[in-house]
Parts: C-alpha cells; sequence; structure tokens
C-alpha cells in the first residue's frame, strides 16, 4: 500500500478516535467511532486481510453502532452538563496515556523487525475467506463451537437483564 | 515505505487513546467505545503480524486471522451484555454517570 494512502486512513482513524473522547454529545462520539472504524477496515484491507475487513464494517459499522444509538436514544441521553473537571485526575490519565505511547516508540524502535517491509506474498489473497473457513472448521473447531456457546450465553443472558421485574 | 513499525506504533497510539478515553470520561457509553477502541488497537497489530509472517506457501499467516475473528466475536457479545448492564442500571439508579454510581465505596 502506498504511504499516503497508509498515512490517510491511519490519521482518520485516530482523529475520529479523539473525537469519541472528546465529543460531550453520546450521538456524535457513536458516529465518530463509525468513522474511526472504517479507517481501521482500510488499514486491515492495506495488510490484504479483505475478510477481516470486511467483518470490521459488518460488525462494527452495522451491528454495534446500531446497538450504541439504539441505547443512546432510547435512554434519551442529553449532552453532557459542564461541571467541574478533576484537573489533577485528567493530567494523569493523560500522562499514563502519554507514557504508554512513549513505551510503545522505544519497543517498536528496538525491535530488529519492525523496520522491515512486508515480504512479498506469492499471489493475491482475495480468496481468505476460504483459508480461513477451512482452518476455523479443522484447527480451531472446538473454539469455534465454544465461542457458538459463548454468544448464545450472551443472548440468554442481555434478554434476562433487559426483561423487567414482573410484579 | 510503510513497514511492521507504522502499524504498530499507529496500533498503540489507538490503544492509548482508548485507554485516555476509559480514565477520562464518566459516561458509561463512552467508556464502552473507548473499550472497542482498545480491543481494535490490538486487533490492528496482530492483523499487521499475521501479514509479516508469511507462510512457506507464500500466503499471510491466517492462524492470527482466526484469533481475530474470534476476538471480533467476543467483543460484540461483550458490547451486547455491557449495554444490558447500562440499561438495567439506567432503569434503577436514572443514571449512567460513574461519579453517580459508588454505593460500595465507604
Amino acid at each position: 500500500m502506498s504511504p499516503v494512502l497508509f498515512w490517510t486512513f491511519a490519521l482518520l482513524m485516530l482523529v475520529f478516535g479523539v473525537a469519541v473522547i472528546v465529543n460531550r454529545n453520546p450521538v456524535a462520539s457513536a458516529l465518530s467511532l463509525v468513522v474511526s472504524f472504517l479507517g481501521l477496515a482500510a488499514l486491515f484491507m492495506s495488510l490484504d486481510a479483505y475478510f477481516i475487513g470486511i467483518i470490521q464494517v459488518l460488525v462494527y459499522a452495522g451491528a454495534v453502532m446500531v446497538l450504541f444509538l439504539f441505547i443512546i436514544m432510547l435512554l434519551d441521553l442529553r449532552a453532557e452538563a459542564r461541571r467541574q473537571i478533576n484537573w489533577l485526575a485528567s493530567a494523569g490519565a493523560i500522562a499514563v496515556a502519554l507514557a504508554l505511547v512513549l513505551q510503545i516508540f522505544y519497543v517498536v524502535g528496538h525491535f530488529k523487525s519492525a523496520g522491515r517491509p512486508f515480504p512479498p506474498l506469492a499471489r493475491s489473497t482475495t480468496d481468505d475467506v476460504r483459508n480461513i473457513g477451512a482452518l476455523l472448521f479443522s484447527n480451531y473447531n472446538l473454539p469455534f463451537q465454544i465461542i457458538g456457546v459463548l454468544v448464545l450465553v450472551a443472548t440468554i443472558g442481555v434478554v434476562l437483564l433487559s426483561r423487567r421485574e414482573p410484579r | 515505505m510503510v513497514t511492521l513499525g507504522h502499524y504498530l506504533i499507529v496500533s498503540g497510539m489507538l490503544f492509548a487513546i482508548g485507554f485516555a478515553g476509559v480514565m477520562l470520561r464518566r459516561n458509561l457509553i463512552v467508556i464502552l467505545m473507548s473499550l472497542e477502541l482498545m480491543l481494535n488497537a490490538a486487533n490492528l497489530s496482530l492483523v499487521a503480524f499475521s501479514r509479516f509472517r508469511v507462510q512457506p506457501t507464500g500466503l499471510p499467516d491466517y492462524n492470527v486471522q482466526v484469533f481475530v475473528f474470534f476476538i471480533i466475536t467476543v467483543a460484540a457479545a461483550e458490547v451486547a451484555v455491557g449495554l444490558a448492564i447500562l440499561v438495567a442500571l439506567f432503569r434503577a439508579r436514572q443514571t449512567i454517570d460513574v461519579k453517580d454510581i459508588s454505593s460500595l465505596k465507604f
């Protein structure tokens, strides 16, 4: 992928990621999250992971975001009232996040393979759905079944949690 | 030229943004969104490593992409359960501000 496209999508993702946590209005946060995830899906596709990129758009920009917006509308949340900001706690949180970024820069800087370009692929990977599916149903069959049970348990749990108490 | 290091640093920055969101914000919905950002930052670095570890067949390491698939599934289930808990909490307390939910504190 050309560096121009990489930086475009990376900046799109990071800028809208910051918008998620800066916006006071939860609806604006949710919509910024959609744009951020679209940038992330483009980065996945730049890494030749087309299937992951597509389920990223389907699951996050589609299902999860509808869920977030639906809950925001259901609870009828207004923009957060301006409150006294605890400057000490905010400064501490930002300092810890910055320390994390600096550490990652340091670790990646000392990681020999990080400077090497990606090795070329033998052929285009537009058929990666088949490859992932074959692996999922052979090597990872048991984890796949367990994930199915997990999703079933989550569904039952959500229905139980959101049911009103019978009087 | 874009290398593995660029992807790792971008992923680390996305994780830091999500982390700052969890620490700074008091709105539970925004905290859940920041958790999603952190999970996706991990996915980005996993996919970058998958593309970097080209197998002898000349294809990316698909084991990693299966792992990313599992992470996305678990994250979706987590959001559904988290939002259901949030709705139950809102019905009981009429607030989703973490500052107002401090009953366990002395």
